[in-house]
């Protein structure tokens, strides 16, 4: 109940700034630049094919649906700094983290308030790609379940750097800083995954189970795979444990 | 309602709060006293659960701090030194947040709003955003969060400060119409608010507690003596001041009741004195009287009392020869004797 009056104002505040429209205008120009090049290319291979006279099967699934993911993916990491980075440097800078710590609720309910508005706005971004995507049923008959399961990784994925976001805007006053720490480490945890281009060793295992983008892979080509469901969801749980430590030690050291 | 044992936060370096106690009865005003950085805030934090003491104790309406901070929480609102509100909301909808996460049942919620916006006087603003909101009405609307799901104990962080002299007046009337319902604590750098708007005063300084008793009682315990400022002019008024005023300084000595004359200064023609008189002991008719029969122009004769100011540095002065602070208090005293 307390969790859900705080997502409220959450999204309140979202809507209310310009950051909302901000981010979903850009991503959804972003997504919509992806989704016409994949199709164009798809329509491309299909014409040089026919004219070729070669009849191979082509899957929308795999040329399209697929390859939108993939990227996507990859964008949302650079949007995701920017959901995260006020949740709480912004009450720490204004003193209303005061109001909400000295009130009857748990610091629980506080968190995942918090991160269930970034979620929401979050999923609203996906939510755009769906229209797209809704369009490819009018001239094909592409896998909607292997869809979801394409947009249950990016949920999930986002989830659990909305959590890590979370954690760092909780431990400084400074919007920026966590803005570009969130960034950081983002984009190292998609590039730990390069690694493992040059090279099979350990490390490279290592660093490619680490990685988010790696995990995103079989959700991309429609493979619901308990491995990578379970690394998304402990990494949200972490995050957000974390951010209950920071939480808690405003109190100990402020 | 709220009863505090020896209190104490310390940080790495410094001790912020150090063995406070005292308690707060039922429906009193208690004005919480100390300069800058002598651990007020650190003390009120302590008391609404924003922080754990180190050591020490706090019970509020008999719920103790640090085992039943959610209780405690419930029974306490909270105006932080600035008020936590959202510039994004409009105060209507600020308000609705605040009761809800207060715990608020959701029917009869609106009324109270409505009523609360009534007693703070922000009705007139009720659909703008609060970040438009002039300072005054941002902290009346601070006030408003804090009593809206009517606690017992309000804790009001410098309820006044930033404020202009009318803003000041009357947030100082709505908090004193808000005792009896409330227990209220409020703290303050600023003298003359405690003497107008409470009944108790806590005395902090640099983390210790220097005195704890009414504001009655406080001023009377170190008053007894009356202290009166003077100021006459010879009647030739070409006449040399550094004779004239030896002479003066002896006739006046000799008034029955006064125990001491001090000559401050001898200017534009005019001599200054501040003379104090022996315990409980009324000299101004006297002193009248002594400066017309010699035939000096009598310019001015108040009495200055000891305010609450004087307690106050005495009181924080002896604890500590280097005195806490006492500039900015005297500064910020200046600036509030406009308006009253």
């Amino acid at each position: 109940m307390n969790t859900l009056t705080i997502c409220r104002k959450e999204l309140n505040t979202y809507f209310r700034s310009p950051i909302a429209y901000f981010v979903l205008g850009i991503f959804a120009l972003l997504a919509g630049y992806f989704f016409y090049l994949f199709v164009y290319a798809f329509v491309r291979q299909g014409m040089v094919a026919a004219m070729q006279g070669q009849n191979f099967p082509m899957n929308m699934d795999e040329m399209v649906v697929r390859g939108v993911l993939q990227n996507l993916s990859v964008i949302g990491l650079f949007f995701l700094p920017m959901i995260t980075m006020r949740l709480f440097a912004e009450e720490k800078r204004s003193g209303t983290i005061e109001l909400l710590v000295t009130s009857p609720i748990r610091d629980a309910e506080i968190i995942l308030g918090k991160w269930l508005g970034a979620m929401v706005l979050y999923a609203a971004m996906m939510g755009l790609v769906l229209i797209s995507f809704l369009t490819l049923f009018a001239y094909g008959k592409p896998d909607w379940r292997a869809m979801m399961v394409g947009f249950l990784g990016l949920l999930l994925q986002g989830g659990c750097l909305l959590a890590i976001g979370t954690f760092i805007s909780s431990c400084t006053k400074n919007q920026i800083v966590a803005g570009i720490a969130t960034f950081g480490v983002t984009l190292l945890l998609w590039v730990l995954s390069y690694w493992s281009d040059f090279d099979a060793s350990i490390t490279s295992k290592v660093l490619n189970y680490i990685s988010v983008t790696a995990h995103m892979d079989s959700f991309s080509k429609g493979v619901l795979d308990l491995k990578d469901l379970i690394y998304y969801v402990s990494m949200t749980v972490l995050g957000l444990f974390l951010t209950a430590r920071s939480l808690e030690s405003i109190r100990w050291r402020a | 309602m709220i009863k505090v044992q020896g209190l104490t936060k310390r940080y790495a370096r410094n001790v912020a709060v150090d063995h406070i106690s005292f308690e707060v009865q039922k429906g009193q005003i208690v004005g919480f006293l100390g300069p800058n950085g002598a651990g007020k805030t650190t003390t009120m934090r302590m008391l609404t659960c924003f922080m754990p003491p180190t050591e020490g104790t706090a019970e509020v309406a008999g719920y103790d701090v640090i085992n039943d901070p959610m209780e405690v929480k419930r029974r306490i609102g909270y105006l932080p030194e600035t008020p936590p509100v959202y510039p994004d909301m409009e105060v209507v909808e600020y308000l609705d947040f605040v009761g809800r996460i207060k715990g608020m049942p959701k029917e009869g919620l609106s009324k109270r709003i409505n009523e609360v916006m009534e007693k703070c006087a922000v009705t007139d603003v009720r659909n703008k955003q609060i970040g438009k909101l002039s300072k005054g009405y941002r902290q009346r609307v601070g006030l408003a969060q804090a009593i809206l799901h009517n606690p017992d104990v309000l804790i009001l962080d410098e309820p006044t400060s930033g404020l202009d002299p009318h803003q000041i007046i009357e947030t100082r009337d709505l908090i004193k119409g808000l005792a009896g319902e409330h227990t209220i604590i409020l703290s303050t750098h600023i003298l003359p608010e405690v003497e107008q708007t409470c009944e108790h005063v806590v005395i902090i300084a640099r983390g210790k507690l220097v005195a704890t008793d009414t504001v009655e009682h406080l001023t009377s315990r170190l008053r007894g003596a009356e202290t009166v400022a003077l100021e006459i002019m010879p009647r030739d008024t070409n006449a040399d001041l550094n004779a004239f005023a030896p002479s003066v300084q002896q006739r006046l000595e000799q008034v029955a009741g006064v125990s001491r004359v001090i000559h401050k200064d001898s200017k534009d023609g005019r001599v200054h004195f501040t003379i104090e008189s022996l315990k409980d002991r009324h000299i101004r008719p006297e002193l009248a009287r002594a400066v017309v029969e010699s035939g000096w122009q009598l310019h001015e004769l108040h009495g200055m009392g000891l305010s609450l100011e004087e307690i106050f540095l005495e009181l924080t002065a002896s604890k500590d020869t280097t005195a806490a602070e006492p500039v900015p208090v005297a500064a910020a005293t200046a600036s509030e004797e406009a308006p009253q």
